[in-house]
């Protein structure tokens, strides 16, 4: 009998079946949990109330990364610094006294593991294909990246699967998003999925699990996939998953959580049937050409407001749809932009590169295209790499010296200007690049203003002072790429 | 959670589409460790303006808040949900709620009620003067005009919603069924447990020495 083709997510969703409930929910397995200070507290506290266990500790790892200010967390004495917002400090000691009590592996702030929760999962080979995994953050989707079905989740949530390691899910539709070609010079995954966001719009994925694929997809680095399946919940998505393949199980290898020995043989042999069966059938399917997608980035307040760097600022008018007219004239206020400007016109006051999004190790290269320039006058440059042992790699390639040298900041890894809960905020009415992955209002600090670009777009925006085209800095002629 | 049958009263006209938790509950209020009292930060970007709907005293402590398409979207933050909860709000009318919010608000006793964009039009109108109607025995919403827009939920939140049950409890009572899944995933994905993915871990850990 021929088995019916099934996608990778229809897979993975079987495979972590434990029961399906006559009116149709499911209760689904979790094979890997993330926590962190800020969506935790109540769920520990829902636990102790309820005198409740966590079913799996080994499952389970904990690290602080949302409110840990980026500044060094040692002084020169080998002494913890005391972190001064007391709310913060609270949360963060909460953490710490919570995972002892549960039992549960925590990552010290001053360790060299200690990095933002989805960089921290795929570094440590506690991200693995096949898996469902789920932290209390909507970016988990980016685990996507290596074939676990991954998504964020309510602290209500957290204190379920601590509580059960499980969840009652409904089964989502499936997306095919497809990219087909070979990326031109200067494009980066940023601007791939800052183009799929443009296109499908920031519903456009909702109730759906996106699966990437075409040749675009396939020739990325697992860093870059990370950057497209953390930004999927961008697109509306809850998930975004790419296949398994050898780039990923080259990237797992040796990690210190990994499957070792025996036990990766017969994981390698696992993951490779995880594929989606040829002739599987997707709810939805999306395609998108490479030879359409140049260097991108956002105009407005939503992901949605994408536009190429060699674009200018649309007209509230011309769109079609009466309440997008409505809210791009509101964005275009809040963000203190004219319709018809060219985008490269914009000046800037900031620029942050760091993120879930973009802060791995190829990001830091990329934005390395500062290397021999400065940063402008009157902006403030931060680089902010997503753990420790990016930094002490880049810091290994000399990167972190290109930087200094330039005049960016180098900062101690954690979410940092990404979101406005520590001290890395962009000031109200001032103009931020950011390789992150949100440009609501007020997200990088109340009335920021947000543009969401590529790590090598933002270092261009850096020694520029305006919004850039990186291709213009480094010479459109691959073999100037380094003049 | 308290049991939910019905909502009935006044309900903010807003209609706003794309709202985002971030405009639900600025990220500087997710530095609390409980709960309650969320609802001082409710909008609060939106209320620094000071013709905004939730200041309006025509609809002060409304249950009911009609929204645009996507409400919720971003970030996973639970805290949107107990802001609203905390602000009194029982009900959301949308044309789509993103996934995870629509989660939260289940849990937290909120029903996340999906209606055609006519249907939110024509209840936006009315509720400038009148009061809207959730039922979850009959599955609508009305109004006293003999406007009646029937929804969906899914049926076990729905039992969930009615009975005000804790879903926590609910699955622990599972637990030979999940027991027998794990057994399963021990003999044949033996590497899945995390005992020995920790024995070569650098993690150092606080709570397994
Ligand atoms: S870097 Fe930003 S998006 Fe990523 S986990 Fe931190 S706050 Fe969330």
């Amino acid at each position: 009998m021929a088995s019916i083709p099934l996608t990778l997510y229809e897979k993975i969703w079987v495979n972590h079946l434990v029961e399906q409930r006559d009116d149709g929910t499911c209760l689904i397995y979790i094979d890997r949990h993330l926590v962190h200070e800020v969506t935790s507290p109540q769920a520990f506290e829902g636990l102790r109330v309820a005198n409740r266990k966590v079913r799996r500790p080994d499952l389970t790892l904990a690290v602080p990364d949302h409110n840990l200010p980026t500044s060094p967390r040692v002084d020169a004495r080998g002494n913890e610094v005391p972190i001064a917002d007391r709310e913060s400090a609270v949360q963060l000691d909460l953490l710490r006294r919570n995972t002892s009590e549960f039992g549960i592996d925590y990552i010290h702030a001053s360790s060299v593991n200690q990095g933002i929760v989805h960089v921290v999962g795929p570094e440590q080979g506690f991200t693995l294909p096949g898996t469902t995994l789920v932290c209390g953050d909507s970016h988990t989707s980016a685990h996507g990246a290596l074939g676990a079905l991954a998504f964020g989740i309510g602290t209500s949530e957290v204190e379920h699967v601590l509580a059960t390691q499980t969840l009652l899910l409904g089964q989502s539709k499936t997306m095919e998003v497809r990219v087909d070609g070979a990326l031109g010079f200067g494009v980066s995954a940023k601007d791939v999925i800052l183009s799929i966001i443009g296109k499908i719009g920031a519903a456009g994925g909702s109730g759906y699990v996106i699966e990437y694929t075409g040749e675009v997809i396939r020739n990325l680095s697992i860093e870059g996939r990370l950057t497209i399946a953390n930004m999927s919940i961008e697109g509306g998505a809850r998930a975004g998953l790419i296949a398994p393949d050898q780039t990923t199980f080259d990237y797992i290898k040796g990690r210190p959580m990994a499957p070792k020995g025996a036990d990766w043989d017969a994981a390698i042999a696992f993951w490779k049937t995880l594929p989606s069966d040829a002739g599987a059938r997707y709810d939805r399917t999306v395609r998108l050409d490479a030879t359409d997608i140049a260097p991108a980035l956002t105009w407005g307040t939503s992901p949605e407001d994408v536009v190429q760097i060699t674009g200018f600022v649309p007209d509230p008018e011309s769109f079609a749809d009466p309440a997008k007219r409505v809210a791009a004239q509101k964005s275009l206020d809040y963000m203190g932009l004219t319709p018809g400007t060219a985008m490269q016109d914009i000046g800037v006051d900031y620029v942050f590169i760091g993120s879930c999004t973009n802060s791995r190790i190829e990001d830091m290269r990329a934005a390395a295209v500062a290397n021999g320039r400065s940063v402008a006058d009157g902006v403030r440059a931060l680089v902010v790499p997503g753990s420790g042992l990016v930094k002490r790699q880049a810091e290994a390639e000399g990167l972190d010296r290109i930087f200094i040298a330039a005049g960016f900041e180098w900062r101690e890894p954690g979410c940092s200007m990404c979101l406005a809960m520590n001290p890395d905020k962009v000031p109200p009415g001032l103009r931020c690049a950011s390789t992150s992955n949100r440009n609501f209002v007020g997200r990088q600090g109340p009335g920021a203003r947000t543009h969401l670009v590529s790590p090598a777009m933002a270092a261009a925006a850096a020694v520029t002072g305006r919004l850039s085209d990186v291709r213009d800095l480094i010479g459109r002629d691959p073999m100037g790429a380094t003049s | 959670m308290h049991p939910v049958k019905q909502v009935s009263g006044r309900a903010y006209p807003w209609g706003a589409k794309n709202i985002d938790t971030d405009v639900i509950i600025p990220a500087h209020w997710l530095k609390t460790i409980t709960r309650s009292g969320l609802g001082k930060g409710a909008f609060e970007t939106v209320r620094a303006d000071p013709d905004n709907i939730f200041d309006d005293a025509r609809y002060a402590g409304s249950p009911i808040l009609i929204a645009g398409d996507n409400f919720g979207c971003g970030s996973s933050r639970e805290h949107a949900a107990w802001a609203l909860a905390d602000m009194g709000i029982a009900a959301v009318l949308a044309p789509s709620f993103s996934d995870i919010f629509s989660g939260n608000a289940f849990k937290n006793g909120i029903i996340p009620v999906v209606l055609p964009q006519a249907a939110i039009d024509r209840l936006v109108e009315v509720a400038q003067t009148d009061t809207v109607t959730v039922d979850l025995e009959t599955m609508t919403v009305t109004t006293r005009f003999q406007d009646r827009f029937p929804f969906e939920l899914d049926a076990f939140r729905r039992r969930c919603l009615m009975e005000g049950l804790d879903e926590i409890g609910l699955t622990l009572a599972r637990d030979t069924q999940i027991s027998k899944y794990e057994a399963g995933v021990n003999e044949h994905r033996p590497w899945m447990s995390g005992e020995r993915a920790h024995a070569s871990t650098s993690v150092e850990s606080a709570g397994r020495t």
